[in-house]
């Protein structure tokens, strides 16, 4: 199996990428449909493990299904719930179904979630998590043992541009690009000029940048997202145009497609976070089109 | 020292329903630094118990009650009390609980929820510092402990929730890799956070811990 996301960005080609939430139980209708829906506008379709900390069904299973489907997954696997023995297991197994493309995270902290009294795992961080997924290709485990097949990943990291201080993060992100990450999916970019600085920062690893656009749907939303969500802080700038927007919503779209274009130069891919408004997404790309990706 | 914390009153009485003579001991190391279980949490439970309908037949501050032999002394020394009594009522951390109930036949009741090994802040308030990992990497750290105070216990570096230098579950609270950055850019050491930390070797920490000092041998 060979993951076409790997191929287009090997290529030079700008690519594009977008999230879906596995359900939470085993009725995978909605969220085939949805992926469906997604599948022709995108390049690969992230699948989130439990995201916020909230059970859900297995991101491994729900991939498998996209690939059933002909959709290319980027398979998140995160390091709250499974200690190295089940992490390795599952991204074996997540090679002999054809998951090609792997997001390797720590995750958001059990305390954000519905399981508040769960025990958090953590057995492994997301560099030592890469490690892993590279020894895998290696042909062998943690444990120094030889594993068959030696499942080839295309393996991606987070990052966070605006995370401050930024000269911490780098340390971070350097180890992921040494681990093994060929490419950063980014949190939320407000800023282009900040990412254009971070991926200047990046750009002697080699990594691949796809950069994050959120759809906000409302100042209520952009303010709920800054409160709640790790790592996400929506500018007052753009709340307040939100604010005063007739139509929030198509406000929303604008600032996204604004974003969009304006990152483009500076990544080689978008990630774009729709919220449940996936219809949006072609006409948030409709002002990327005409402008000119990194080289 | 270990730090703990009294258990709610409904929660001692709950186990106590069945017992209506009960025996009171407190521990003088770390329960009385906590002020869970001293000499005067011990009298305050007292008073406690007999407005609930108790007798309470002594009591005993044991001077270090994990110590295993120095409990069942320190019982046998007020063993009329004890064999008066219904229940034994043990405000102490979980070690001491467990060295008392070996040392007696009696019902034994825990008062106190063991929280950490603490260090002391001021009076009353203390702070989690260390967990007891077995393998200890506080040289490479600056000598702040990533595993006890991140809640990830995250070796590499910061996860992606930490913003100014706060950390994602509590914004109060400074993450823990900007305090180790910080000061390791503070003593000019900021190339050890460029060393890839391994995956822990968490072996050094199954329970149940098991430490023997071998005498060392006349050579």
């Amino acid at each position: 199996m060979i993951s076409r996301l790997q191929e287009k960005l090997a290529a030079g080609q700008f690519v594009l990428t977008a999230e879906v939430c596995p359900p939470k139980g085993c009725d995978c209708g909605e969220f085939l449909e949805k992926a469906r829906k997604l599948a022709p506008l995108v390049d690969a379709v992230n699948v989130t493990d439990n995201q916020g900390a909230s059970m859900r069904i297995s991101p491994l299973a729900a991939a498998a299904l996209l690939v059933r489907e002909g959709i290319e997954p980027i398979y998140q696997i995160t390091c709250r719930d499974r200690n190295r023995l089940a992490l390795q297991s599952d991204l074996l197994g997540a090679a002999a179904l054809g998951i090609t493309n792997v997001l390797a995270l720590s995750g958001d902290h059990i305390s954000f979630g519905d399981h508040r009294g769960g025990k958090p795992v953590f057995d492994l961080d997301s560099v030592q998590l890469l490690q892993a997924i590279q020894g895998l290709g290696e042909g062998r485990d943690l444990a120094g043992k030889r594993v068959s097949g030696e499942p080839a990943f295309f393996v991606g990291a987070a990052a966070a541009p605006e995370a401050e201080p930024f000269e911490l993060t780098t340390f971070k992100l350097e180890k992921k690009a040494a681990a093994g990450a060929s490419f950063f999916q980014t949190q939320a970019v407000f800023d282009p000029e900040r990412l254009a600085f971070f991926s200047c920062a990046v750009k002697p690893h080699g990594v691949k940048v796809i950069a994050g656009i959120l759809l906000l749907k409302s100042a209520t939303m952009a303010r709920y997202v800054t409160e709640n969500i790790p790592g996400l802080n929506v500018p007052a700038a753009l709340i307040n145009e939100l604010e005063n927007a007739a139509d929030p919503t198509a406000a929303g779209v604008r600032i996204a497609a604004r974003l969009a274009a304006a990152c483009k130069p500076h990544c080689h891919g978008l990630h774009i976070m729709a919220m449940g408004r996936e219809d949006l997404i072609p006409q948030i790309l409709e002002s990327v089109k005409k402008v000119k990706s990194k080289e | 020292m270990i730090v703990s914390h009294q258990k709610s009153m409904d929660e001692i009485l709950a186990a106590l329903a069945n017992d209506g003579k009960i025996f009171l001991i407190g521990c003088a190391k770390c329960a009385t630094v906590c002020k869970a279980g001293g000499e005067e949490e011990v009298w305050q439970m007292q008073e406690a118990l007999i407005a609930a309908g108790k007798d309470v037949t002594g009591s005993v501050i044991i001077d270090e009650a994990c110590h295993m032999l120095r409990s069942g002394r320190d019982l046998r020394a007020k063993k009329e009390m004890v064999d008066e009594a219904d229940a034994l009522l043990v405000l102490a951390c979980g070690a001491g609980i467990q060295s008392v109930s070996a040392s007696t036949p009696k019902k034994t009741v825990a008062g106190l929820n063991t929280l950490f090994l603490g260090n002391i802040r001021r009076f009353g308030q203390f702070e989690q510092k260390c967990s007891l990992c077995g393998e200890c990497i506080l040289t490479e750290t600056g000598c702040i402990c990533p595993v006890t105070v991140c809640p990830k216990g995250l070796l590499n570096g910061p996860c992606g929730g930490m913003d100014n230098g706060r950390c994602e579950t509590d914004n109060e609270r400074e993450c823990v890799w900007f305090q180790i950055f910080e000061r390791l850019r503070s003593r000019g050491a900021l190339e050890k956070l460029k060393k890839i930390v391994p995956q822990k070797d968490f072996s050094r920490m199954l329970k149940p811990g098991n430490l023997k000092l071998e005498k060392e041998t006349a050579r």
